[in-house]
């Protein structure tokens, strides 16, 4: 796609002009990458060097001994087994969550276009809205129930939470999805015989890639790196990553181990950046679904 | 747009299949429903039960009026903390628009490397805001952090303790977040400008505008959309945040950096003051009321 | 005996009554044309049919059976859509397959009906596309295939050719018309081209705000329409209406044009006897077709009436001419030989054949 303004035909002063459009940009975009490499190259000094040298300077000689201690021998509250055990519980916790709020957004999406029935909107509306409230209003009774269910502190706890509050934004993005499919072709299939499910098997989800791929990063990204029902409804072993990477971070005993604590917040945010890097497109598309249809 | 309705909608039911057929959609439908029902609605109304009781450390029943609230209102805490999001909610919103609003103004003059900037625009939102807090919070380490940079490079004089200052920690906290969410404004101006009919900014070069005329006058207003759009995320999250200031700062120091989400926090769990918790909670989800309802109304209503 | 039966049927969308009871005959076999001004209803009635709309009243009767309450599938009906509605994840073969899956027609029975309906419509070199390796034609054709392969009761179409750019319309529109002179299906077919519903009807049905205007075979609808809105919206160019009024009575009358006294025609012979009385006005209808140089003029025509009128302008099609021309400040169209050379400004001799005339009422827009 071009640029909205196009480039007409014009004096020399337009050479400058882009000198310094380019100048800005890439100066710009180095501002935006220095955290990022400052956390690298922090993970891959030693302490000495960290506390010694210039925090912008590439490591002298690169290790990757702040890694695996993070990874495996790292101390997060009383027990010193490192990051690992965490890693997994997120990935035990988004898998399933994902999938599970995915479906059910698209079957709802289904519904809420193709088998509309009066008071449609309404309830749309009030899923829609529940996409947009601060968790911190739900956070108590959530407590309490998952208490009375038994899935406090658990791995399937948090999945299930997620699931819940994230039901929205799948149900908003297959929505808006289906909405613009059109209805002829619904048509044709419930006059050749198929029914509700055969519809949306054979018809509508073998259609629906773009909008799945974003669906699944969308929520692979937001569960991940849910930090509030993480440290809320679970605690010691059964954390997700975000959790123990503030504990590690934020633990004052011993000596402060800041390339231990930056290899660990490259391990919590590799998985989210791996999947932006290999479906950035989509995940853009995604957020703009959600942000600006409404 | 027409709407497909099941033509056994219609009376007489002739068999159960035939029933089974208009109902199967709201079948499917109810369990989403009922559990957002229940677990969105349900639950606030017993957050706003809760808010009226005396509930300490464990949720008692007994309503006692509007206690909490006047305990609330009365706590230095939460002044500190509407304070901080009122500084925090600006500035986030308004550098986040504007960063994001000129990022992409540039990147629409047919940059080639469009390809590769866009995405180093757009990372920092695809990390946890915990990485984005520790990743900062060690950025700008007082000591060893950007400050020990510029000592190195010779600005002997140059100091940057905004993190452990009191009065500036809150503006750390704007830094990191604007860094994190301006990207993605970005991208969302981007597709609004690549929306703009490409014949209306010819039209205006025709007509003699110069570029910054067309920007002006022509194409930044019909963003009209995008900013709304842009403002009612950027509200949102502004209220919500809370892993960002946990991981930051947490909260401090002091309580230099609280906002009602880390006040609600701790007050409910670790302060054992749950019916205090819940007033604020309350009056966070009427924040977060007052701006999405009419965007979502008149959302809503567009569409047919 | 009629096949499908439509009975007093009505249907309100919100509170707008889009049917307002209409009544239809078609017998089997038949070739059944809805035309009607766009937002008529004809898509209305056609989905109704179908069953993909629930009635609000009246009865659908397909071969004797009320099908009121049957779903879609079971009404043995197929339909093809303006924009076709191919599944877009399937290929041509599966796309036409579908229907029979969904009945649970066997495999190789499958395969062996999309063979036969592949040849029929000349698609057997498409079967593995997938729609969008299609060209609009094509597309057209498999949406016809998929209808096609479950031998239905009753077809539908809605504005099957819409889509299609103008030559291609003609080539399938002859090639609908073979089709259903080959296999006589009965066929509902909306559009809103008049020239598709007089080729290809054998009963059409005008439509206008939710009401049936007229229903007739192609020939009635044309000559003699029951009422000015069926004459101005069928033919194109539109039917002339000429001011007049009667004068005379009983075998005498004639009727005067444009306000001249001197100027009369004979009452046509589609009036119905005693229809007229004297000095009541009227608009005669007169095709384009029916005004024309004196040359063209019919020789076996019994009532030919020349009249000099100055041109105002002329649009040549190449295979003739129309001529529009003024008298008592009024317009009317003419269609003349290409050769005849008239120019705006001239004063031109036309010949007005009388025989196909129609006359109105200008209060109740009926035809007398
Ligand atoms: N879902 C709906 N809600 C409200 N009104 C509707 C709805 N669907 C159709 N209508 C109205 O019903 C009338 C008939 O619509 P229909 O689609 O049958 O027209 P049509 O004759 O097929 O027109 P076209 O030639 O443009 O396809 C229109 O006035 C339309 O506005
Ligand atoms: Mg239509």
């Amino acid at each position: 796609m071009s640029g909205a303004v196009q480039e007409t035909v014009s004096g020399g002063s337009a050479k400058t002009a882009r000198v310094v459009i380019y100048g800005l940009l890439i100066l710009l975009a180095a501002i935006y990458l220095l955290p990022l490499y400052v956390m690298l190259t922090t993970s891959l000094k030693s302490l000495d060097e960290i506390r010694g040298g210039d925090m912008l300077s590439l490591p002298s000689s690169p290790s990757i001994a702040a890694w695996t201690k993070a990874w495996g021998e790292a101390c997060i509250g009383v027990t010193c087994t490192g990051i690992k055990g965490y890693f997994w519980n997120s990935i035990k916790m988004v898998v399933p969550a994902v999938i599970i709020s995915t479906l059910l957004g698209a079957l709802n999406g289904y519904v809420l276009t193709k088998w509309r029935f009066p008071g449609h909107k309404i309830i749309f509306g009030m899923m829609l809205f529940a996409c947009f409230i601060p968790f911190q209003a739900v956070l108590i009774p959530m407590a309490r129930m998952l208490g009375m269910m038994g899935i406090a502190n658990t791995t399937t706890g948090l999945v299930f939470v997620h699931v819940i509050y994230g039901l929205g934004f799948t149900t908003l993005f297959f929505r808006n999805y289906y909405e613009a499919f059109p209805d002829e072709l619904i048509k044709a299939a419930m006059m050749d015989g198929a029914g509700f499910f055969r519809i949306f098997w054979r018809i509508l989800l073998p259609t629906s890639g773009p909008i799945i791929v974003v669906t699944v990063i969308y929520q692979f990204t937001n569960i991940w790196n849910d930090f509030l029902f993480g440290v809320s409804f679970s605690s010691g072993g059964s954390s997700p990553m975000t959790v123990a990477l503030n504990n590690l971070v934020a633990s004052s005993t011993g000596v402060k181990e800041y390339n231990v604590d930056m290899a660990a917040a490259v391990f919590a945010a590799l998985p989210t950046l791996f999947v932006y890097i290999v479906a950035g497109r989509y995940f853009v598309r995604g957020l703009m679904a959600g942000a600006v249809k409404g | 747009m027409t709407t497909i309705e099941p033509a056994t909608a219609s009376p007489p039911r002739r068999n159960f299949a035939d029933s089974l057929r208009g109902w199967l959609p709201k079948l499917v439908l109810a369990p989403s429903f009922a559990v957002i029902l229940l677990f969105v609605y349900g639950f606030i109304l017993w957050t706003v039960y809760l808010s009226f009781t005396n509930s300490r450390i464990l949720p008692v029943y007994k309503l006692v009026g509007f206690d909490a609230y006047v305990r609330l209102w009365s706590q230095p805490n939460w002044y500190m903390a509407m304070k901080n999001l009122a500084i925090f909610g600006v500035l986030y919103i308004g550098i986040c628009i504007s960063i994001g609003l000129g990022l992409a103004i540039l990147m629409d003059q047919r940059i080639r490397a469009e390809g590769i900037l866009r995405p180093i625009f757009l990372y920092p939102m695809a990390l946890s805001f915990v990485v984005t807090g520790t990743a900062w919070k060690w950025f700008l380490n007082p000591g060893l952090g950007i400050e020990n940079t510029m000592h190195n490079l010779g600005w002997e004089s140059f100091k940057f303790d905004w993190l452990v200052n009191p009065d500036m920690a809150i503006y750390t906290v704007v830094i990191a977040g604007v860094w994190q969410a301006s990207g993605f404004v970005m991208a969302m101006f981007l597709a609004g400008l690549r929306g703009i009919d490409g014949e209306i900014i010819k039209a205006a070069q025709i007509d003699g505008a110069p570029l910054t005329k067309i920007y002006r006058r022509i194409i930044i207003p019909m963003l009209r959309p995008v900013f709304l759009s842009a403002f009612i995320v950027l509200a949102h999250m502004a209220i919500k945040s809370y892993d960002l200031v946990i991981a930051l700062t947490g909260g401090g120091p002091g309580n230099a950096t609280e906002l009602p989400s880390t006040f609600m926090y701790s007050y409910t769990f670790t302060r054992s003051q749950m019916a205090v918790g819940s007033a604020s909670a309350v009056m966070m989800l009427m924040g977060i009321t007052a701006i999405i309802v009419p965007y979502l109304y008149s959302e809503l209503r567009e569409k047919r | 005996m009629s096949f499908l039966e439509i009975r007093n049927l009505r249907k309100k969308i919100g509170n707008v009554e889009v049917l307002k009871g209409i009544d239809i005959e078609l017998e089997k076999g038949g070739f059944l044309v809805l035309v009607g001004p766009s937002g008529c209803g004809k898509s209305t009635l056609l989905n109704a049919i179908a069953g993909l709309l629930p009635l609000t009243s009246g009865d659908i009767v397909i071969d004797g059976q009320v099908v009121n309450d049957l779903h879609p599938s079971q009404r043995d009906i197929a339909m093809v859509f303006q924009s076709y509605a191919l599944y877009p994840n399937m290929t041509v073969e599966e796309n036409i397959a579908f229907a029979l899956e969904m009945r649970g027609v066997p495999k190789d029975e499958r395969a062996a009906a999309v063979k036969v309906a592949a040849k029929t419509l000349q698609i057997e070199h498409l079967l593995t596309r997938r729609p969008s390796q299609l060209s609009g034609g094509q597309r057209q054709r498999v949406a016809m295939g998929r209808a096609l392969v479950r031998k239905p009761r009753v077809f539908l179409f809605d504005e099957p050719l819409s889509n299609l750019d103008a030559k291609l319309r003609v080539e399938v529109r002859a090639e609908i018309k073979s089709l259903h002179q080959n296999t006589h299906a009965t066929i509902v077919y909306v559009t809103h081209d008049q020239i598709e519903a007089m080729t290809l009807a054998t009963k059409i049905v005008v439509l206008k705000e939710g009401t049936v205007q007229q229903i007739g075979t192609p020939a009635e609808i044309y000559n003699l329409p029951a009422n000015l809105f069926v004459a101005d919206f069928m033919g194109s160019p539109a039917m002339n209406m000429l001011d007049g009024k009667v004068v005379g009575t009983g075998a005498e009358a004639r009727i005067s044009l444009f306000g001249d006294q001197s100027i009369t025609v004979p009452v046509p012979p589609t009036v119905a006897a005693g229809a007229l009385s004297e000095g009541q006005s009227v608009l005669l209808g007169l095709r384009p077709e029916a005004i024309t140089d004196t040359g063209l003029a019919d020789p076996q025509a019994r009532s030919v009436t020349q009249i000099e009128a100055p041109v105002i302008m002329t649009e040549p099609t190449g295979s003739d001419t129309f001529v529009t021309a003024e008298l008592g400040g009024k317009h009317f169209t003419a269609r003349t030989r290409a050769e005849v050379s008239c120019q705006a400004g001239d004063t031109f001799r036309f010949a007005f054949n009388l025989d196909k005339a129609v006359v109105f009422d200008p209060q109740s827009g009926l035809r007398l």
